[in-house]
């Protein structure tokens, strides 16, 4: 038996189906997964991401600590809230895992990182902590919710005081503020609208079950898995883990090496990456025939390289199969998918596939 | 419980086994199956003329999340894979007893006994989920 979230006995009354994820039960599907995928693309859908790991982390130093601990710069974040999307690397610049950084004051920021990388992330974090006299808290007594989809924040929002509901309204992308006892971000995993809502386990049921009644669909980690891979996002373990740079996992827009006199762990080894080039990339793929494309399958580029699907699903917007894929690196157009022996055409394209309900490939 | 017609034939494999007119029968996968599956959004089903060995890989069913083999329960010649399929994969999810059938194939040699009557197949689904 895995590790349960404060919504476990809700999911399960349900009719949840539950599997095994990083070591929790979590609800993979309720009754549709392709159903729930367009509910969140249409209109709104709620997914439990309470597994994820919170971490806060206080000090005098602590912005100095992320500078040093992540690829990204949280020297950029200067209003109070805003987030960052970074990767947390290795001495040789390999993915120990991707996470989001909220900034909250100097000495107080927070992070939320992968439910199936937890304790080597904690043990990551808390070495190099030390040396910086920072506090490293776990937050299991908080529950997560993501509420995505083009009605998630006005459907959220009207669960909140008229007060409160302007604020959380009034949050721009990828900010998130304390109201009343949730913290509120607007954030998620889907390439659509909507807020990540961190608030107190023992409200968890009875915020879903009001988000449920005000028409919010409850949605499992399979419609959240093919969102995520229509909006182009990485899925850490997948597309880049730790034997991969970001430069070759679609990320090093996330890299910030601007300033020159910030040391962070990984810098010198990305620095070499990119002295003698990359030379692998990860690409999109759209498959022009039918089937489905899926990670591990083998990609044959034109001009005898080889690489692999990484992530592939069958895309309920588009109705084809999407992956992504780690290919040589060089800019080809098409190339082939080896299913079940045969080969399969494919197209390479830029991710995203879809935003905003918008299909971006066609 | 998902449903499951008397007048089938079923194997431990979650296929459903009807015999036609002519001495043809009809497989497909069991409601059970399309349930644990989930939505089906790919199917591969043989060519006509292909001859198939009880047991062997005879078609492809895939989810959204995953592919799956589908295996012949009896030996046969398949004449007909079930066109339809291929632009509506979810007649499989709607009807996996009807228009979601698979395959039909003009049995070789003798039956086996090997397949189970409607009430042993409850049975091994009862066995399954407790």
């Amino acid at each position: 038996m895995g590790r349960h979230t404060p919504l476990y006995d809700l999911h399960r009354s349900q009719g949840a189906r539950l599997v095994d994820f990083g070591g929790w039960d979590m609800p993979v599907q309720y009754a549709s997964q392709i159903e729930e995928h367009h509910a969140v693309r249409r209109a709104a859908g709620v997914f439990d991401v309470s597994h994820m790991c919170v971490i806060d982390l206080t000090g005098a130093r602590t912005r100095e600590f992320l500078q040093f601990l992540l690829a990204n710069d949280v020297g950029k974040l200067k209003r109070t809230g805003k987030a960052l999307y970074s990767c947390m690397l290795n001495e040789t610049g390999g993915v120990i895992d991707d996470l989001i950084v909220y900034f909250f004051s100097d000495r107080d920021f927070r992070l939320v990182v992968n439910a199936g990388t937890r304790d080597k992330d904690l043990h990551w974090i808390r070495r190099h902590a030390q040396d910086f006299a920072i506090e490293v808290r776990e937050r299991t007594d908080l529950a997560m919710l993501a509420v995505q989809g083009p009605e998630a924040r006005q459907k959220s929002a009207s669960l909140l005081s008229a007060a409160d509901r302007e604020r959380a309204l009034d949050l721009p992308a990828f900010v998130g503020a304390h109201v009343a006892d949730w913290f509120i971000a607007r954030t998620g995993y889907t390439g659509e609208d909507g807020f990540e809502i961190m608030l107190p386990a023992q409200q968890a049921e009875e915020t879903w079950l009001a988000l449920n009644a005000c028409g919010v669909v409850s949605c499992g980690l399979g419609a959240r898995d093919t969102l995520r891979l229509e909006a182009g996002m990485n899925l850490y373990g997948n597309d880049m883990d730790e034997s991969t740079h970001p430069f070759e996992s679609g990320l090093g827009w996330t890299v910030a090496l601007e300033n020159a006199t910030r040391r962070f762990i990984g810098r010198e080894a990305l620095q070499r990456v990119l002295a003698a080039g990359s030379a692998r990339e990860l690409v999109g793929l759209l498959l022009e025939e039918r089937g489905v494309l899926r990670s591990h399958q083998k990609v044959l580029v034109p001009g005898g390289g080889t690489g692999e699907v990484t992530s592939g699903t069958f895309s309920p917007t588009l109705e084809r199969s999407i992956a992504l894929a780690r290919i040589p690196r060089g800019a080809v157009a098409r190339v082939e998918v080896e299913i079940r022996g045969k080969l399969l055409a494919a197209r390479t394209v830029k991710p995203p596939f879809v935003r905003a309900g918008k299909a971006l490939v066609s | 419980m998902s449903q499951v017609p008397a007048d089938l034939q079923y194997s431990k494999s979650h296929e459903w086994v009807r015999k036609l007119a002519d001495g043809i029968v009809e497989i497909g996968i069991t409601d059970h199956a399309q349930h644990a599956l989930g939505d089906l959004v790919f199917v591969e089903v043989p060519d006509t003329g292909r001859k198939l060995a009880a047991g062997e890989a005879c078609a492809v069913v895939e989810s959204v999340k995953a592919a799956s083999d589908v295996y012949c329960p009896i030996a046969g010649e398949v004449t007909a894979g079930n066109p339809d399929l291929a632009s509506a994969p979810e007649l499989i999810n709607q009807d996996a007893f009807g228009r979601g059938w698979l395959l039909r194939l003009r049995p070789a040699g003798t039956q086996s006994s090997a397949l189970l009557s409607a009430a042993e197949y409850e049975e091994l689904l009862r066995t399954e989920v407790s």
